[in-house]
């Protein structure tokens, strides 16, 4: 089912205009408060639209109220309902909508099975685990028919370890029953995994959409660099332009080469760089950027580790690494080097960078 | 499970339109406005111009404004000494688990459960009749009907109020807050002073305003019990009785515009009133927070000596009365017993007209305030004149009713009880339900709606299961006050009467109705009351 | 001299046992993490510590102390708890000095460790909001510094980051360690979180079922765990399974599913079923001869890294992690290729008893 909206509301979401193929697993990934939720109520009808219109499968849904959507919601804490056993439960959705009991049973039968439940259709919600009470909440999705799911945090309320298993399971469900699926997250890393579209939102407003790959390549704002992937963040002045990078220079005049032509000499500006992207440099490498730091601290973060480095410059960077190497040691004098077209370059914010940056 | 097929049928289709669900919403609201509001307001206005007859007459008026001061002064002290007394016992049943304290907890109840007339006449007997007090302490300890005895009588039936709105208070704290104090190093007693009773301060202020309008309000019980005193609701029934007019709309306007005032004055500033939390004496402080097992102790042989006791002192001359041959009486309707069972009757014919009327006419009330199906300032608003009925003490709503409907015209007197019942019980269904909706997610039936499902099946299947206990609560508590109400009733009667209404004349008058007479026939009343709320209760169970 | 010392603590509601007989130590000036899944007893043990629940069984010894009968408030220890729990009658500045105050300290010492307290956590211009209007962060700093303003020199975290953005929770970490670490104290933290556990402790203890399971430096965890379940738990891991066929003095070959896997475990004898276990960004593709064979299933991109999920045989799927930009070129789902996994990176269990899903399950 294809979805489109064009709509504006001016609190709480602006003028989002997005569209969703059919089969699309859409995941809309922001900081609290962007406005995800309500965007997810608004495609499911339970608010109202002040400008603009929805659009499912070509027809336009504003005022149509929630029950023939045919788009269901599964907000973050799931919305078991307490009096139902996980059968009543996942048949109601069915049933409300005029199926005959025996064929919503065996249909809601198939959905537990399909999430692996089937052993515990008699229980009350408040008996299940966490991660239970989940997959119970998508049968009841799945179970009422819909083609389109909303799913409002759905990992959120689980555990960090489960949550990175789990997500695998949803995508892989979603894709096997041919759904689109509309997941909201602050959960980069989850979005990044599961997602064949993400779309960024802040504070109401798009930021970018596309492809993981494609937003995390080439983010198009300092917003988006920075709330997805870890990023190192530098401030300078262009000092030169030629025609195939350009030269600028960073604080204490510590210059650095970038591939980016588009900014002219004198303009401010902010190096976005990539933490994977920024390498400890070893002897007898070449390269067109070297800069002296020494080591401040080690963190180890499981198959990743990350060092991080105050530069000759007073600068701070952080560079990441795969497949523990050797590890240098803290306090140790070490050389950094990263390569020009692996530079990402931003004007530099009006409002200042930490503001733009800020997430505390 | 049910076990009939669901269909997409007209209920459903009709719900789902909004024009429908809003139609049923205004003819709610507009039931409220023009049955339980406006009457309440515009009968007494109606008889504006009596006041000057009032206030011409020097000796009236000074009797009147005495009779106002002491409801007030009576209502105040009340309340600040059930608060006082009821907060420690709250934090004991909360905080103290045994068989013991739930022994405890059930007794907490009684003055509850109990009619108010049957507990006017047991606080009568127990402390100023020869058989009581007196019979163990000799009779110089009887306390002569007069305030004080309004004093214990109000603050007996105003305990349980404050207790459960606490029980329930201190059970959904989250105990988190103090357990921080705790940790940070303050001892028990800093950390309940200086975190978790501002916390609940509305609560505070709450029970307060809701023993305070009781004790305004309650006239039959206080008519036994007061002798020659006269507050507010004794001066109206004898204005009233006596055919006075002027004076009855006087007080009557005086007792509803100061009560007014005085909740809007607490509600709005009790929550601004600073208690020192600053300061701490942790010494001093801590030393305190060992004798919790004295304050226990006080607190529970208080509660037995001043509510308990009283309450349930009727039990002894009711025996008697048993075994003495006026049961025989009774049943067979001899003398005065055909007028008892009579009202009797009358009494649970309007409990259980007002309760189906509030039952139909509430819930959508309940659900515009709890849903703000009208936009949020529209039901804050509404939300506040729902709760005017037991704002304003209930005989002085009674006149105003009266005159509103004789105005109108000639409708009977049984039908004018009912509206009357209808608007003073009116605001406890509709604060039950709006409660338990607001204690149910909106997510869950939002998600129920975008599972397939329309308004109706929602309200069906969702919301009227999830808020089955309190509704019947809600049930529960309109059809008891009915029965227990004396206020109003005593003010628009003219020939029928109400059970409590026919007991307080007996009372009144011991040379026509001997004490055995009276007792049993509260006795009955006290019985019956029970066996409703028991057989409430089990079909509560039965359908859990 | 340890800071913390419990020994055989338990704790039983009826039947279900939260604590089952935990001992721990504790040294002073450690930051600890203990992880574990829901219900693991992470946090029925911290509030034991903090006298918050009374235990069943057992010691609590702080600074040699045994302080079981002792009250919360004599205990001297700081708790932030999940909810946070920010006075939501007073403001930042009476919730941070509240302990000092109610300790009765003199009014100047109150001043100066509130004004010290503000500048740590950076709020000073929020001394006077109240709860509700702060951010995630400020409330989450606030609760930290209001727990050790009046001088405990032991911190008990509950799930301090729960309620946050994973952004803000990362940043955030970094700097409440930071705050512990200044200030010289001793810190217990709860997590479920176990990356979050990892990039700021000493010491990490994993716990399940009531139980300690492992502890170790977050290395040795990850590294060289010795349950299956750390190993699961502490990050993600592919495991297989299978039997020795030949063993060695330098390390042994498990046959899986019909392919041979070298292990540098040399202790196991041949015929032993084993339980094998290696971590995504150690295996490798090949495009010639190997000896362990699979399709590519998915290709997924997360950033950083690029994953081939690679599927060898019926339930049997293995992952590959390589750092984006580093990926083998040209690959697609359905490709046939050879899995490299270098012996000395296979970690060797023993088949747990109740079977593998089961010793792993992470609910």
């Amino acid at each position: 089912m294809d979805v489109s909206k064009r709509f504006g509301r001016i609190f709480a979401i602006h003028r989002v205009n997005l569209e969703i193929r059919d089969g699309d697993y859409v995941c809309v990934l922001g900081p609290t408060g962007a406005g995800k939720t309500t965007l997810l109520k608004c495609i499911a009808g339970l608010e109202r639209v002040d400008e603009g219109e929805i659009l499912l499968d070509g027809r336009r849904v504003n005022d149509f109220p929630p029950e023939v959507r045919n788009a269901v919601y599964v907000p973050q804490h799931y919305a078991l309902f307490p009096h139902l056993r996980v059968l009543e439960n996942v048949s109601f959705g069915p049933m409300a909508k005029g199926v005959r009991r025996d064929e919503a049973l065996v249909n809601s039968h198939k959905m537990l099975e399909l999430v692996r439940l089937d052993k515990r259709v008699d229980s009350l919600p408040q008996e299940l685990s966490g991660g239970m009470q989940q997959r119970v909440a998508l049968a009841r999705g799945l179970a009422s028919g819909a083609r389109l799911l909303l799913l409002d945090e759905p990992l959120g309320a689980l555990d960090a370890r489960l949550r990175i298993e789990l997500r695998y399971q949803l995508r892989r469900l979603a894709k096997d029953l041919g759904l689109t699926v509309v997941h909201v997250t602050h959960d980069q890393a989850e979005a990044m995994t599961i997602a064949d579209t993400i779309i960024v939102l802040r504070e109401g407003m798009v930021e970018q959409m596309g492809s993981p790959f494609h937003i995390y390549q080439r983010p198009v704002n300092l917003f988006v660099a920075n709330f997805i992937g870890d990023t190192n963040f530098l401030e300078g002045i262009v000092s030169e332009r030629g025609t195939e990078g350009s030269t600028l220079e960073l604080r204490r005049s510590l210059h650095i080469k970038v591939a980016d032509t588009s900014y002219l000499p004198g303009e401010r500006v902010v190096i976005a760089l990539r933490q994977e992207k920024t390498h400890l440099m070893s002897a007898g490498m070449r390269a067109a950027n070297a800069i002296r730091g020494r080591v401040q601290a080690i963190r180890l973060l499981g198959d990743f580790i990350k060092c991080e480095i105050r530069l000759e410059n007073e600068d701070s960077v952080s560079y990441k690494f795969l497949r523990a190497g050797a590890i240098p040691g803290v306090g140790e004098s070490v050389m950094i080097t990263f390569r020009p077209e692996d530079c990402m370059i931003f004007p530099y914010p009006s409002t200042g960078l930490s503001r733009e940056v800020e997430t505390t | 499970m049910k076990g009939h097929q669901e269909r997409v049928g007209l209920m459903d289709r009709l719900s789902a339109e909004p024009k429908a669900s809003m139609g049923l919403y205004s003819a709610s609201a507009l039931f409220f406005f023009v049955i339980v509001l406006l009457p309440a307001i515009t009968g007494i206005l109606l008889k504006w111009e009596k006041i000057h007859e009032a206030l011409s007459d020097a000796t009236m008026l000074s009797r009147a404004s005495a009779a106002l001061y002491a409801s007030f002064a009576i209502a105040l002290s009340v309340s600040l000494l059930d608060l006082l007394a009821g907060i420690p016992m709250a934090w004991l049943i909360v905080k103290r688990d045994s068989k013991l304290i739930n022994v405890i907890d059930t007794l907490a109840d009684i003055p509850f459960i109990v009619p108010t007339v049957a507990l006017g006449y047991s606080v009568l007997l127990f402390w100023s009749g020869p058989s009581g007090l007196s019979s163990l302490f000799g009779p110089q300890v009887a306390i002569e009907p007069g305030w004080a005895l309004v004093m214990l009588l109000h603050f007996a039936f105003s305990y349980p109020i404050v207790v459960r709105l606490m029980v329930g208070e201190f059970r959904g704290y989250r105990e988190t807050y103090e357990l921080a104090a705790r940790t940070l190093g303050a001892s028990a007693f800093t950390a309940v002073r200086t975190v978790t009773f501002p916390i609940l301060r509305p609560a505070f202020v709450a029970a307060f305003l809701l023993a305070f309008a009781r004790s305004l309000s309650e006239t039959g019980a206080t008519i036994m019990v007061a002798g020659s005193f006269e507050n507010g609701t004794v001066f109206i029934k004898r204005a009233k009785d006596a055919g006075l007019e002027g004076p009855l709309v006087l007080v009557s306007l005086a007792l509803i515009a100061i009560s007014v005032a005085i909740f809007g004055a607490i509600s709005f500033l009790g929550p601004r009133l600073r208690l020192p939390i600053r300061n701490v004496w942790p010494n001093f402080e801590r030393r305190l927070s060992g004798y919790g097992g004295w304050r226990d102790l006080v607190t529970v042989v208080a509660f037995a000596v001043f509510v308990v006791i009283p309450s349930l002192f009727i039990a002894l001359p009711s025996g008697t009365a048993v075994l003495d041959g006026t049961l025989g009486k009774a049943i067979a309707g001899q003398g005065v017993w055909g007028d008892y069972w009579k009202s009797l009757a009358v009494s649970y014919a309007v409990a259980l007209l007002a309760t189906m009327v509030n039952i139909v006419v509430g819930f959508p009330m309940a659900i515009i305030i709890a849903r703000r199906r009208f936009g949020r300032r529209a039901c804050a608003i509404m939300d506040a004149l729902v709760n005017v009925p037991i704002i304003v003490p209930s005989v002085a709503l009674g006149v105003s009713l009266s005159f509103f409907w004789s105005a109108l015209g000639s409708l009977p007197e049984f039908w004018v009880l009912v509206l009357v019942h209808v608007s003073i019980t009116y605001t406890y269904f509709v604060r039950a339900i709006s409660a338990a909706l607001e204690g149910i997610s909106q997510e869950i039936e939002e998600t129920a709606r975008t599972l397939g499902a329309s308004p109706f099946t929602v309200f069906r299947r969702i919301t009227l299961p999830l808020a089955k206990y309190s509704f019947f609560s809600g049930a529960i508590m309109v059809f008891t006050r009915s029965v227990d109400e004396t206020g109003a009733t005593v003010a628009v009667v003219r020939q029928l009467k109400t059970a409590p209404v026919l007991l307080v004349d007996w009372v009144k008058n011991p040379q026509l109705y001997g004490q055995s007479t009276t007792a049993l026939g509260i006795g009955f009343l006290v019985l019956m009351s029970f066996i409703v709320l028991l057989a409430l209760r089990l079909a509560l169970w039965r359908r859990r | 001299m340890p800071q913390v010392e419990i020994v055989g603590l338990t704790k039983t509601y009826g039947q279900i046992r939260a604590l089952d007989h935990v001992d721990l130590t504790i040294r002073d000036r450690e930051y600890v993490s203990i992880i574990g899944p829901s219900g693991c007893g992470k946090t029925t043990l911290i509030k034991c510590i903090a006298g918050i629940i009374e235990p069943t069984e057992g010691e609590i010894r702080i600074d040699g102390r045994v302080v079981n009968d002792l009250k919360p408030e004599e205990r001297g220890v700081g708790y932030v708890f999940q909810e946070i729990a920010l006075f939501p009658n007073m403001n930042v500045w009476d919730n941070i000095t509240y302990g000092p105050r109610a300790k009765g300290w003199p009014a100047e010492r109150i001043r100066h460790i509130g004004r010290e307290m503000l500048e740590m956590i950076g709020l000073q211009a929020r001394y006077n909001s109240y709860p509700d209007e702060l951010s995630g962060g400020a409330s989450q700093k606030t609760a930290v510094s209001r727990a050790v303003s009046s001088g405990a020199i032991l911190l008990l975290l509950d799930e301090p980051l729960g309620a946050l953005d994973s952004k803000v929770r990362t940043d955030l970490r970094y700097k409440v360690r930071r705050l512990v670490q200044d200030l010289g104290l001793t810190a217990i933290h709860v997590t479920h979180d176990q990356e979050e556990a990892m990039s700021i402790s000493d010491r990490v203890v994993v716990m399940r079922a009531g139980k300690i399971v492992e502890e170790g430096s977050p290395m040795q965890l990850y590294s060289v765990p010795r349950d299956v379940f750390t190993a699961n738990f502490v990050g993600e891991a592919n495991f297989l399974q299978g039997a020795v066929v030949e063993a060695g003095e330098k390390g042994a070959i498990v046959e899986v599913s019909g392919y041979r896997v070298g292990t540098g475990d040399s202790s196991r004898g041949v015929g032993e079923e084993v339980v094998l276990c290696v971590r995504p960004e150690f295996v490798s593709i090949e495009s010639g001869e190997s000896a362990l064979r699979g399709v590519i299933a998915e290709q997924i991109f997360q950033g950083s890294v690029v994953r081939y999920v690679i599927s060898v045989s019926e339930g049997l799927t293995i992952s590959a992690d390589y750092p984006e930009g580093l990926e083998p070129r040209g690959l697609n789902p359905g490709d046939g290729v050879g899995i490299v996994v270098p012996p000395e990176k296979v970690l060797v269990y023993e088949p747990p008893r109740e079977g593998l899903a089961k010793a792993i399950s992470l609910e």
